[in-house]
């Protein structure tokens, strides 16, 4: 992107720090990684430990794509350095299926036609995990509002209603 | 993003001795405005000191019947905590009026009052801000200033603040408490945030190197008549053109007391204690709704895309009035306002 020439120039004189080791638990399996203060979850998953189903999409915490749960707890990874999360306890949508059953949430995306690109769905399924394990939504209408911070530029909305509404039920 | 360094505070204590020894530093918790403008190039620290495992995590009541909330708790927990749900609905509310589930459930207590605007000025690092780059001038004044203040602003700033959990703090009348070299002090929620005058680029009454510790609420929740009202272009997830915090206390049809504070119309939540004053002893009815928020936007400006919000402002004062007059606080699923 252009900078403006009224702009500070952005400097290299900060030394680069050594990268720090960290541990994280990810799908079940304690993980050793050294990340720069820098890295965010995101691209620890995605660059250092080849866990490339959480998507980034805008970056900038305002899409969902790059949702996981943090020890239980679902955040946006693009926006969380990897460093602050050293023992921490990850799920991605790698890690939803166990013994190669899919989840009740992947099944009922999958029953409902939830997606049509599929790009925010890793991220979707994990909110909604999130959502379940809240237990704040009820209703359709709970549902979409606290669903509001993923975003699906297919407009699949109805369908990942209905696939949410449908794995609640059977949890 | 610049490189940086990466520190942990291991105490409070520890965390301004951190900050004081390099100016170029910032504290992180949540991290979910700093990473943002960070990628942005709009913040460039050189070090940023790790807050987020200080015990500062506890909501406790206090000996005169409030409430101190640690400044890292986060959002959602302080949203749907029991005592907040109880006594202070109108605060749990407006947090879940503002961002995403997964961004509540980072951010922080502390760390949602010291956000920046969203003024997209402000973000956008090749064009002027005197809030980003004091003396640069202000894009938004002559710019498009469609979300900008209407209340309280300057020649050198229009910018607003964006916080929807900071409108319902100043309506109850918190105190934030803060640690700095020079010890602790609390400060009154009305006097944190400032207005930009000449200096936009400090948001608030923060002296350098302290640190927020808590959020104290006092016993008063006004848990029976409140509401708050969100106004915005989406019907979630967006920031506020117009929020109205307001609540009531009510003897019959009579005001006893009222609290009325706006977001999304100044640099700081908006609170005004004339248009209080003026409810107090009427008749809880549209014509004295309408007298209160005709004076709280007694000197209300617009600019070349933000008049619509003076008149919005004051439908919302008044459908928020009626609102907690009845008893019927805004729904944060179901956006119909009645």
């Amino acid at each position: 992107m252009p900078r403006s020439s009224t702009a500070q120039p952005i400097t290299d004189t900060i030394p680069v720090p050594e990268k720090t080791p960290m541990v994280l638990n990810v799908n079940g399996v304690e993980m050793q990684l050294k990340v720069a203060p820098w890295t965010t979850l995101l691209d620890a998953l995605r660059d250092h430990l080849d866990l490339t189903g959480t998507k980034k999409g805008c970056d900038h915490g305002q899409c969902g794509a790059c949702t996981v749960l943090v020890d239980g707890r679902r955040i946006n990874s693009c926006l969380t350095l990897a460093v602050m999360t050293d023992g921490a306890k990850v799920i991605t949508i790698e890690g939803l299926a166990t013994n190669g059953a899919l989840h009740a949430l992947q099944q009922a995306f999958i029953d409902h036609d939830a997606f049509q690109c599929g790009y925010c769905t890793p991220g979707q399924i994990c909110s909604a995990a999130g959502l379940i394990a809240e237990g704040k939504a009820k209703s359709a209408e709970e549902i979409r509002e606290l669903m509001s911070g993923n975003i699906c530029r297919c407009g699949a909305y109805p369908h990942i209603v209905a696939a949410i509404q449908q794995a609640m039920g059977q949890s | 993003m610049i490189n940086f360094q990466y520190t942990r505070a291991n105490d409070v204590a520890d965390a301004v001795r951190q900050i004081a020894a390099d100016p170029t530093a910032k504290f992180i918790a949540g991290g979910t405005n700093l990473i943002d403008l960070m990628k942005e190039d709009v913040e460039r620290p050189s070090r940023l000191i790790d807050i987020s495992r200080l015990p500062l995590r506890t909501i406790e009541e206090t000996a005169d019947g409030g409430l101190r909330i640690g400044a890292l708790v986060r959002n959602s927990d302080l949203a749907y905590h029991p005592l907040i749900e109880q006594r202070y609905p109108m605060l749990g509310s407006a947090i879940l009026a503002g961002a995403s589930s997964q961004l509540r459930n980072m951010a922080s207590t502390g760390g949602n009052l010291l956000q920046r605007t969203r003024c997209y000025y402000f973000y956008d690092i090749a064009t002027p801000c005197n809030k980003r780059e004091p003396g640069s001038g202000c894009s938004a004044i002559k710019g498009i200033n469609r979300i900008h203040a209407i209340l309280g602003a300057s020649e050198a700033c229009i910018a607003t603040h964006p916080s929807d959990m900071c409108v319902a703090l100043a309506a109850l009348d918190a105190m934030v408490h803060v640690t700095g070299p020079g010890g602790e002090r609390a400060i009154a929620f009305s006097e944190f945030h400032r207005l930009p005058g000449n200096t936009p680029q400090r948001d608030t009454n923060l002296r350098p190197n302290e640190i927020v510790t808590a959020v104290e609420l006092p016993a008063r929740g006004f848990a029976s008549n409140y509401t708050y009202l969100k106004i915005r272009d989406r019907l979630s997830y967006a920031f506020a053109l117009v929020s109205i915090a307001a609540a009531l206390e009510l003897e019959g049809e009579t005001i006893k007391d009222a609290r009325l504070a706006l977001g999304g119309v100044a640099h700081k939540p908006w609170r005004d204690t004339a248009a209080e004053a003026a409810l107090r002893g009427r008749a809880a009815n549209q014509a004295t709704f309408t007298y209160a928020a005709g004076l709280l936007l007694r000197d209300a400006k617009g600019y070349a895309h933000n008049s619509f919000k003076i008149d919005l402002a004051r439908r919302g004062i008044v459908r928020a009035l009626a609102q907690a007059a009845r008893g019927a606080p805004q729904s944060q699923s179901n956006k119909k306002i009645l």
